[in-house]
This record gives C-alpha cells, sequence and structure tokens, in this order.
C-alpha cells in the first residue's frame, strides 16, 4: 500500500506540474549547449582545489603507470585490480577520433599519472574498504594518484578520466587537487531480475555505469515470485521449473562472471533470496517448502501457493542447503534476506500452519503472524549467523524488524543485521530502527522504477538519509542507500536508459559532502556526465531538451540493432485524459487498499 | 467520454481481483508464443485450424501473370522474406513436417502502375490475402495494398518450439478505417539519429501507420539543412556538422518510407516555436522591447515586414521541392502575444490595420500570409487546431486536434462543424509515459475520433489520426522502447473495424506484436512481467 501512496504522491506532483504549464507557453525550454560543465566530476569530490591553467594530452604519448615502489605493484591483489583499471582507464581517458585530434606539440603536456597505492589490498571489496584517495595534476610533472587501497584508486581513475575534456580537437585537463571519499559506505543499486530475466550483457552495462558513478554495491534481487533464474547445483529444480525457460537462467558461470566483473570494478554483489514471502516462483520445483492457501480465501489460480511454511523443519533445512551454496558462490559478507511483503492471509488458511502457531502459543491474530514471520526469520538469521564457517551477515526489509516490533521478538534479529528502509514515510522508520541501534540503509526515495513526465531527477537527489529526528549516533547508523529498478515494466529493451541517469543523482547523494544539495548547480555537471555515460557506451536518457556532442549510435551505418556494450518548456499537455485515469486508478487502489 | 472511462476503471478495480497486501500487486508474468495474430485486426479475417508449413528455400513470393511490377514490390518481397525466416539472425532453415501440407508460394496480383509512385492520401490500401496450400494470393489495386498485406501475412506465420514454421488456412479481406494514420517524431528538442528514425518506420510499417509527421525543427534546434537558407541549420543546429539531416539524408528518410508506403509530411512550425530560426535567418523574427528600447530578445516570425513572407516563401518552395507529399504541416499552434505587445512597430501597425489590441487577428493575418503562400505553390496543408479556432476560412485546410479545450471531444465536435477536416492526436501523446505502460495502452485504445457529438457528415471529416513522441525527454536512447508496442494501440484504433473494442482481444495481440517487434529487433518496451518465445538480447 505505501508504495501506491508514493505513486500517488509523484503523480499528485505531476498533476501540478501540468497545471503549470499554461495554453500559450511564454517560453520554451532551451536546450542545455551553454549548460555543460565539461570536465567536471560525478560525483562531486569532498574538495576539489582546480585552477584555470591547463594542459593538454598527446594521446599516442600518454601513459597510466603503476608505482612500482608501491601495493600497486608489489602486492598481488592490489596488482590484479590496478593492472586491470589502468587498461580500462587507458581506452575510456581519450575520446576524439583521431581525424579530429590536433596535434599538442609544442603545448604544455601531460606525460603521465602515476598510481601509488599505500597498504595491501583485500581481493574483494566489503562494507569497510577504504575508498579514499588523493589526486594531484601539477603544474609540471607528472600527475599522482594515492590511495591506501586499490578500490581507492579504482575511484581515483574514475576522476581523473572525467577531468579530461575535449576542446578545439584536444584532449585538455585543468590543474587540479582532489581530496576525495564517500559520505556513505553502502551505495547501491538494485536490479531486479526475476520480474524480466536481464541478460547478461546488460548486466555488466550496468556494473560499468555504476563505476563510472562510484557505486558500489550490486543488490541483486535474483529471484521472485515470477521466476527464479538462479541456477542452483544443489537444487537444479529451482531454475529448471522456476525460470520462465531454461534460457531464462545464470548458471555458475554466469554469476561468477558477474562477480568477477564486479569486483574489478569495486563492485560488491549481494545477493537476495527473498523470504517467507516472494517465493511463488521456487513452489515450482519446490511445492512442499511452500504453505498451500486455503483457495476460498484467495484467487485459487494466483494464490495457491503462498509464503514458506514455517511449520515444517525440512523448511529450514532446506533453506540451510541453499544459503550453503549462496555461501560458496559469492564473496560478500553480506546476504539479502527480504522478509518483506508476506501474505499473512495465506498461513491463515492453512491448517497445518494453525496447528503449529497453536503449538508455539502464537495467537491468532496479526500479533500472532508478526510472532511467526519473526520465528521465519530468526531461523534464517540463525543459519546465517551460526552455521556459516565465515563470517555472515544479514540485511533485511524493514518488515522484519516491523513485525519484529509488533511481535515483541526484536531480540531474535541480530544487532549485525542491517535494516532496509523501503516504505513511505521513511524518516520515522530511520528514526525508529536506529533508535533500537541497528544499521539502516535507505531506498523509500529512490525507487527509480516510479517513472514520472520530465525531469525527476532533482527529487532523487533532495532525499538525504541523515535526514531525520535523531542523535548523531543515530544518524551514523545509516550506512547509505541503494537506488531500486523493480523489474515488473523494464527488460532488456528499456533496463539501462531508465537507470541512467536518474540514479547517478542518487549516486551524488552518497557519494558527495551532505552539503553538497542545489540540484540547479549540479545540473550542468549532470548534463556533462549524460553525456560521458552516453560517449562510453552507455545508453542513459536526456533529462530534458539538449543534445552531446557524442548522441548514442549518431552513425546510423551500424551493422545491426543490437546496442554496443563495451565501446566506445515542454508542450502543453493535452494528455488530461489519460492523466486523470491514470490518477483516478491510483486513487482508487490506495483508497481501496486503505486499511 | 473521461467521466466513463473514470467510471470503468473504478468499477474494474473494485470487482477485478488486484491484491492490496502485496503491493505493488502481484503482476503475474506473461509468456508470450507467437501464435500468428494480427495487429491491428484486419476488417474481415476468416481463419481455420488447419495449418501449412512455410519452408526454406522452397517457399517464395511471385508475382501473378498480369501483376504490375516494381521496385517497391520487388524490395518487400526481400524484407518479408527475411522477416519471416530470419529467426534470431541465424538463418537456420526451418524443418518441414512431411505429413503437412506447405505453402509454397504466394502469389502477388498488383492492379495499379507502381513504379516510382509515392503513397498519398488517397491511396488505396485495400487487399485480399488467401492463404491456402500450395499457393495463396494477395490482390490489391496498389503496392501500398500489397504492403499491408505482406505485413498480414507475416504476421499469420508462427514459429514451434522445434523450429517450424506454420500459417494455418486463412482469408483476409482488408482496408483501413482511417486514410491519414501517423506517428509524429521531434527531432528539435533532441536530435534523432537517422538509425532510430529508421527503425521507427519499420515499427510504423509493422503496425501499417502511413504517415511519418516529421517535427523536424522547433524552438530548440533546426537540423534541417537548407539549400536557399543554409545558415538556419549552420547556425541552429546543435551542431552543424552532426546534428543535422543533410538533403541526402532527407532524401533516404522519404525513400525508405515511400518503400513502406509512408507518407513524410513535414513541419515547419510559424509563427511561434522559431527561437532556432533567429541566428541563420536575421530579420526573421519579431525584436522584444522593454519599454521604447529593444531588449535584445526575439521571439516568433516578424508578421508585419514583408520580408518575413519572402523568407517563407523561399523555403515553402524549397520543402516542396525536397518532399513529395502533397501535404505539408504549417504549426501555427501556441504563439505567445507579450513579445509582438511590446514592439512599438507592431503596435502602429496594429492601428493601421485596424485589428485594435487583438493580437489574435495579427496572429490571423500572418497565418492567412503562410497558408496563401503554401496555397500559390501548390501544397495541401495541416495546421493545428488554434489556426481554425481562430477563424481561416479555407476549407481544404486540415486541422490537428492536440489541445483538449474543453475536452477532445468537444474539439472534434467544433472544427468539424466549422467544415474542416480534422486530424486527432489529442489523447495520443506517448511522451507522456506512466509506471505501467499495461495500463496506458488500454486509454489510448479507447478513445475513438468519430465518438462525439456530431452529424456523419462530420464524423467523415474526421481523417485519422496520430500517435506523438515530442522529444524533450527522448532520443536515441529510449525513443523505441518508449513509443511501442505504445502505439500499437493507436495503429489498431485508427485501421481496424469501429466495433473492434474488446480489450481483452487487444491485450493478446499487442502482447504477441510487442514480442514480434522484439523478435525483428526493435526494443519495443514490456507490457507485463513475463517473456517473449524470443527474447531482445
Amino acid at each position: 500500500m505505501q508504495r501506491f501512496l508514493v505513486i500517488l504522491v509523484v503523480a499528485l506532483s505531476l498533476q501540478a506540474s501540468v497545471a503549470e504549464w499554461s495554453y500559450q507557453t511564454s517560453w520554451y525550454e532551451k536546450a542545455r549547449e551553454d549548460k555543460v560543465a565539461r570536465g567536471t566530476v560525478w560525483p562531486q569530490p569532498r574538495s576539489v582545489g582546480t585552477t584555470s591553467a591547463r594542459f593538454s594530452f598527446d594521446p599516442t604519448k600518454f601513459k597510466l603507470v603503476a608505482d612500482s615502489g608501491s601495493a600497486a605493484v608489489t602486492n598481488k591483489e592490489c596488482k590484479e585490480i590496478v593492472d586491470h583499471a589502468l587498461s580500462r582507464y587507458a581506452d575510456l581517458l581519450f575520446w576524439i577520433p583521431e581525424d579530429e585530434s590536433v596535434s599538442v606539440s609544442g603545448d604544455e603536456t601531460v606525460h603521465q599519472l602515476v598510481v601509488t597505492v599505500t597498504s595491501p589490498c583485500s581481493r574483494y571489496p566489503s562494507l569497510h574498504s577504504d575508498e579514499s584517495y588523493r589526486l594531484e595534476v601539477p603544474a609540471s610533472g607528472d600527475a599522482t594518484l594515492r590511495a591506501q587501497t586499490a578500490w581507492g584508486a579504482l575511484r581515483g581513475l574514475e576522476t581523473f578520466s572525467q577531468l579530461v575534456y575535449e576542446d578545439n580537437g584536444k584532449h585538455v585537463i585543468n590543474r587540479t587537487t582532489i581530496s576525495d571519499s564517500p559520505r556513505f559506505a553502502h551505495r547501491g543499486i538494485m536490479v531486479d531480475t526475476a520480474r524480466h530475466f536481464i541478460p547478461l550483457p546488460y548486466i555488466l552495462q550496468n556494473l560499468d555505469a555504476m563505476a563510472y558513478n562510484k557505486m558500489n554495491v550490486f543488490h541483486w534481487h535474483m529471484v521472485d515470485d515470477q521466476s527464479f533464474p538462479f541456477q542452483s547445483t544443489t537444487f537444479p529444480d529451482l531454475s529448471g521449473k522456476g525460470a520462465y525457460t531454461k534460457k531464462h537462467v545464470y548458471t555458475p558461470d554466469d554469476v561468477s562472471k558477474v562477480i568477477e566483473f564486479a569486483r574489478l570494478r569495486g563492485i560488491r554483489v549481494i545477493p537476495e533470496f527473498d523470504s517467507p514471502g516472494h517465493m511463488m516462483s521456487w513452489g515450482q520445483g519446490h511445492p512442499d517448502l511452500l504453505t498451500r492457501c486455503s483457495p476460498t480465501d484467495f484467487q485459487p489460480d494466483i494464490y495457491s501457493l503462498g509464503p514458506a511454511n514455517p511449520a515444517r523443519e525440512e523448511t529450514y533445512t532446506f533453506m540451510q542447503r541453499l544459503f550453503q551454496e549462496i555461501r560458496q558462490v559469492f564473496a560478500d559478507e553480506y546476504f539479502h534476506l527480504g522478509g518483506d511483503e508476506v501474505n499473512f492471509q495465506c498461513w491463515m488458511s492453512n491448517e497445518e500452519v494453525q496447528q503449529f502457531m497453536r503449538q508455539r502459543g502464537f495467537p491468532n491474530t496479526t500479533v500472532g503472524f508478526a510472532d511467526l514471520q519473526g520465528y521465519h526469520m530468526k531461523r534464517i538469521l540463525d543459519i546465517i549467523y551460526h552455521h556459516f564457517p565465515q563470517r555472515t551477515r544479514g540485511i533485511v526489509w524493514q518488515d522484519v524488524f516491523d513485525t519484529a516490533i509488533v511481535g515483541n521478538d526484536l531480540a531474535d534479529v541480530s544487532m549485525n543485521t542491517i535494516v532496509h528502509v523501503w516504505e513511505w514515510n521513511h524518516t520515522r522508520e530511520l528514526a525508529r530502527v536506529t533508535q533500537a541501534g541497528y544499521k539502516a540503509l535507505l531506498s523509500s526515495c529512490w525507487y527509480l522504477n516510479h517513472i514520472s513526465y520530465g525531469q525527476d531527477w532533482p527529487q532523487y537527489y533532495g532525499c538525504d538519509p541523515q535526514d531525520f529526528q535523531g542523535t548523531q549516533q543515530q544518524k551514523d547508523l545509516v550506512l547509505g542507500g541503494e537506488a531500486c529498478l523493480w523489474g515488473e515494466w523494464v527488460d532488456s529493451t528499456n533496463f539501462v536508459p531508465r537507470m541512467w541517469p536518474r540514479a547517478s543523482a542518487v549516486a551524488e547523494r552518497l557519494w558527495s559532502p551532505q552539503s553538497v544539495t542545489d540540484s540547479v548547480a549540479a545540473s550542468p555537471r549532470m548534463e556533462e556526465h549524460r553525456c560521458r555515460m552516453v560517449r562510453r557506451g552507455i545508453p542513459a536518457q536526456p533529462q530534458g531538451p539538449s543534445y552531446c556532442k557524442y548522441e548514442w549510435n549518431i552513425q546510423s551505418d551500424l551493422p545491426n540493432y543490437r546496442p554496443v556494450i563495451t565501446s566506445s518548456g515542454p508542450r502543453v499537455a493535452a494528455a488530461g485524459l489519460v492523466h486523470s485515469v491514470f490518477l483516478g486508478v491510483l486513487v482508487l487502489v490506495a483508497v481501496r487498499c486503505l486499511p | 467520454m473521461a467521466v466513463l472511462s473514470l467510471f470503468a476503471v473504478f468499477l474494474a478495480l473494485f470487482v477485478s481481483p488486484l491484491p492490496c497486501h502485496d503491493v505493488p500487486g502481484y503482476q503475474k508474468p506473461v509468456m508470450v508464443q507467437q501464435t500468428g495474430k494480427v495487429l491491428p485486426k484486419p476488417q474481415t479475417m476468416t481463419a481455420s485450424t488447419e495449418a501449412y508449413a512455410l519452408a526454406m528455400p522452397s517457399f517464395k513470393f511471385t508475382y501473378g501473370s498480369s501483376s504490375e511490377m516494381c521496385d517497391i514490390v520487388d524490395q518487400a518481397f526481400q524484407r518479408y522474406y527475411d522477416l519471416i525466416f530470419d529467426i534470431d539472425g541465424l538463418r537456420k532453415a526451418p524443418v518441414a513436417s512431411k505429413d503437412m501440407s506447405e505453402l509454397n508460394t504466394l502469389q502477388v496480383m498488383v492492379k495499379e502502375p507502381c513504379t516510382g509512385v509515392y503513397p498519398s492520401l488517397e491511396s488505396s490500401e485495400n487487399y485480399t490475402l488467401t492463404v491456402a496450400a500450395p499457393m495463396g494470393t494477395l490482390v490489391a489495386d496498389s503496392a501500398w495494398g500489397v504492403l499491408r498485406g505482406l505485413e498480414t501475412f507475416s504476421q499469420l506465420v508462427y514459429r514451434t518450439d522445434n523450429g517450424m514454421m506454420l500459417i494455418n488456412k486463412t482469408t483476409i479481406d482488408d482496408f483501413p478505417r482511417f486514410a491519414h494514420r501517423g506517428i509524429l517524431l521531434d527531432t528539435s528538442r533532441h536530435f534523432i539519429p537517422l538509425k532510430y528514425i529508421k527503425q521507427n518506420l519499420d515499427a510504423m510499417a509493422y503496425n501499417k501507420f502511413n504517415v511519418f509527421h516529421w517535427h523536424i525543427v522547433d524552438d530548440q534546434s533546426f537540423p534541417y539543412q537548407s539549400v536557399v537558407f543554409p545558415d538556419l541549420s549552420a547556425k541552429g543546429a546543435f551542431n552543424p556538422y552532426t546534428h543535422l539531416y543533410t538533403q541526402d539524408d532527407i532524401k533516404d528518410v522519404i525513400e525508405y518510407s515511400r518503400l513502406r508506403g509512408i507518407r513524410v509530411v513535414p513541419e515547419f512550425d510559424t509563427p511561434g516555436h522559431t527561437a532556432s530560426w533567429g541566428a541563420g535567418l536575421p530579420g526573421f523574427l519579431t525584436p522584444c522591447y522593454d519599454g521604447t528600447t529593444p531588449n535584445g530578445k526575439y521571439y516568433a516570425a516578424n508578421p508585419i515586414r514583408n520580408t518575413t513572407y519572402d523568407m517563407m516563401t523561399k523555403l515553402l518552395k524549397e520543402v516542396k521541392d525536397v518532399f513529395p507529399d502533397k501535404y505539408v504541416h504549417l504549426g501555427g499552434d501556441e504563439v505567445n502575444f507579450n513579445c509582438w505587445k511590446s514592439n512599438p512597430d507592431i503596435t502602429k501597425f496594429m492601428e493601421t490595420m485596424g485589428f485594435g489590441t487583438d493580437y489574435s487577428k495579427l496572429e490571423q493575418y500572418y497565418i492567412k500570409n503562410i497558408l496563401d503562400i503554401s496555397t500559390s505553390i501548390g501544397r495541401n496543408y495541416i495546421v493545428w487546431q488554434e489556426v481554425l479556432d481562430n477563424g481561416v476560412q479555407d476549407k481544404s485546410t486540415v486541422g490537428e486536434v492536440w489541445f483538449e479545450h474543453p475536452t477532445i471531444q468537444a474539439v472534434l465536435e467544433r472544427l468539424t462543424a466549422k467544415g474542416y477536416r480534422t486530424l486527432l492526436s489529442a489523447g495520443w501523446y506517448l511522451n507522456h509515459d506512466v509506471y505501467n505502460p499495461g495500463t496506458d495502452w488500454s486509454t489510448f485504445y479507447k478513445l475513438d475520433p468519430q465518438v462525439f457529438n456530431g452529424t456523419q457528415e462530420q464524423k467523415d471529416l474526421v481523417i485519422g489520426g496520430e500517435a506523438c513522441m515530442w522529444g524533450e525527454y527522448v532520443d536515441g536512447t529510449n525513443l523505441i522502447a518508449r513509443l511501442w508496442p505504445r502505439a500499437s494501440a493507436v495503429a489498431e484504433r485508427l485501421w481496424s473495424a469501429k466495433d473492434v473494442t474488446s480489450m481483452a482481444d487487444a491485450a493478446v495481440r499487442i502482447d504477441e506484436q510487442r514480442c514480434r517487434m522484439v523478435r525483428r529487433g526493435l526494443n519495443a518496451e514490456p507490457l507485463h512481467p513475463g517473456f517473449c518465445q524470443f527474447e531482445y538480447d
């Protein structure tokens, strides 16, 4: 219901903006050609000292090199990441076609960027990774990038590549000093591959875009009611019967490709296996795992199988074996365990579950069902906290916290667990969660699947995860947030342009200092960044009349329609009917669904 | 109508099994199989369950012995052969079953000469298609009818999971309900690379649209490279080297369209929406004033100078030579009077002309001159509705309804009562996208251009409509996905019979059409969770 209210609010603001457009527009929305801030960095670094002194590059001679005396070369883990990054950024740094590029002999030029890493590196990035770096493009000599870890070096290389801009056929860079580190440690993108299957090339393309935005968590909402594309070796029937088809799966090989591709970009991959709700597709191959709903209570065709069946011990044996496999496959310390939107009516309709509740002394009330959900989540949390040889921690949707409060079971939710806030009224929820001492993530205001006509990134930009009533201690418990793109109406045809550059607004909110809040001031950098992504092969959609020098596939002689993965005042709304019907639907759904 | 729709939605919501507890509502996934359904639905169609196999290389398109022949049809044979058999780009020869009759030929009969012709508002698009083994027939008056018939034929073919290509025994007699079925693309707010213009023309052909309304220039940029006024794009394009349509590009688009039976109607919108003209055409725009001094701003064509009309004459003569269609769109929408009001020369002119302070009379004066120019050089024209509301007298004018003032139906009633031919695009602004495209296509679908209070004569004046994709928020990155398959709903409304209104039937056709477009390489967006038999990847 809360999601509907969010849409409703969005829709009302949309309607308001429509009303502002008059029958006869007084002026028009200018294209942004003069509003592009070339060579600016997105997300805005913590501290930038820049001058108007410029240097040009000779692309044929310029080198990105690792400091041979530092961990960037001497430490095997660091070297692997840095070497890959140097080769990637060597390709990204220069883009002017050779025949248009101007010779720079006689100019003052930058010859190399020397990358220094000061400490040994971990193989995988983590919540605790240091991503700080210091970048200097001095008056003469080499440019230098210094970071404690390879992850910091990655962020610094991205920044360096963004400082380069084009002027009269030359690649140039201003004399600049940057000290940078992220405001939040967890800066994520959630991709839903269950409502629609997203082919691997688009997952990888999105990881590239994340790296261009310094985002560091790929929250992979891999399975859900609609389909189960994760190919499990322990339980092959999960995808064998639960995937859309045999082709709509992520094989172990695909998954390890994604993890490796992400690792090399300093991105953590956190898989979500949501339970006890959102599991219908699991039931295709393993019907006994789920609760059979009484067909009289709900639509028999859709809801014949409901949430996980908590009454059976086999459920938890199954979950433990599956999580053991997932533990083997995924490197990150954190798993997302879901726990949202549980259908209590189905549990209520099932005699076995009812009997179990009586045994456990759970009343047949909302509190009792909250107890039951709490029981399920406690069993799941027990698996990861007590049965795994290596340290594993959980992230759960806020429902787990909320129902634990209702059922007075908060003690069952380990304090090591992160609570992921997604529902409406997030400021209240963040205050409650952190007051109880839990670490929190925010997504409520960053549901990018909710679209509205026109430019909406400033709205994402304006949402601050620490903007709630609470002590500094509470605010420090907010680790960051995630932009979520739920997949009901998104697949490979529209996934990447819908995500970017709207998610870039979230990227800056999570990386840059709290004081960077002016979306109008950020707009010229946003334009630059959008065009930069397009130039690099990410089909980021426009945010108003504009153009990029290098448009998406401006050449008409490309061989086919396939996107390239690794290369390279509005009119008055004449759609009142559409709007009113759309609004009507939302209002009615909201009203109908209100308790 | 709006009230009715709301009520319908209201009812639907309360009786439908939409769950509340699982927000935003569990969306059941839909697996879309190709079954050979045709969108837009043909006027009359008789299909049996008897299926024939199609095989490569034995299947072929041929001309009937007395048929006219031309490049339009030749090339369509090649295109549709590829579309039917080129599954997944692998050119796998489908396996023909031995115990099944084979359709090995579709014989095409064109009655009218078709060499070098262009489609027009009056073109016949009728066709009769008979699918029966071993040889089917497609008969049409014109090459345009053949194109529509071949599209239908290609849609009737479906592929089983084991790779067999089948088509059911079918007879179709088909023709469009409306003669003008358009898509508007705006290439001024963003430049749309040729590649996507062509992709969109392909999509239009797959949906039997027949007019590409090219809103080629506007305030933001002027990408049309003019021969008589080269400075227009040199100074008005976003980038005069890369963000423009050269004469060659335009010829390319026109030919690509012609081969698909699509008219190209360019729009040169004046007097408003012309900011990008100013730099390349000095003296064309009106200088705006603060008190008695020019403030350096310009707005709208200057209606009081003869040179303005000379420039328009030269430009429209060129447009006539470049674009073969008999119609040009002359715009005329959203004129703001503030700048005209501020200009003392215009104030004097108003007095001289006896317009008083009624600036709509000045607008009318300007438009009248432009329409006269167009008539004198031999071009019919379409204009946005304001022009007709302001009282243009010429009954040959086609008015395009884009603004509900006060309702779509009221505007249609008003304009047709005045005797003007009318196009509908209000209600079909597809640039306004919504969270769930599975809901908004139905709104487009339900809008009928002939449902308003009026006589049959008035209704006959409605010659069609257009789905508009204004360009503020679309470019090459997202154009196709945002437009399709939502525009398919408009396609069916404009082609199929008036009584084709069942949403349930349409939903099945539009699902298959979306997946068909995806299979053909267009990134048409999904309408609900699920997947296509052949995915976009």
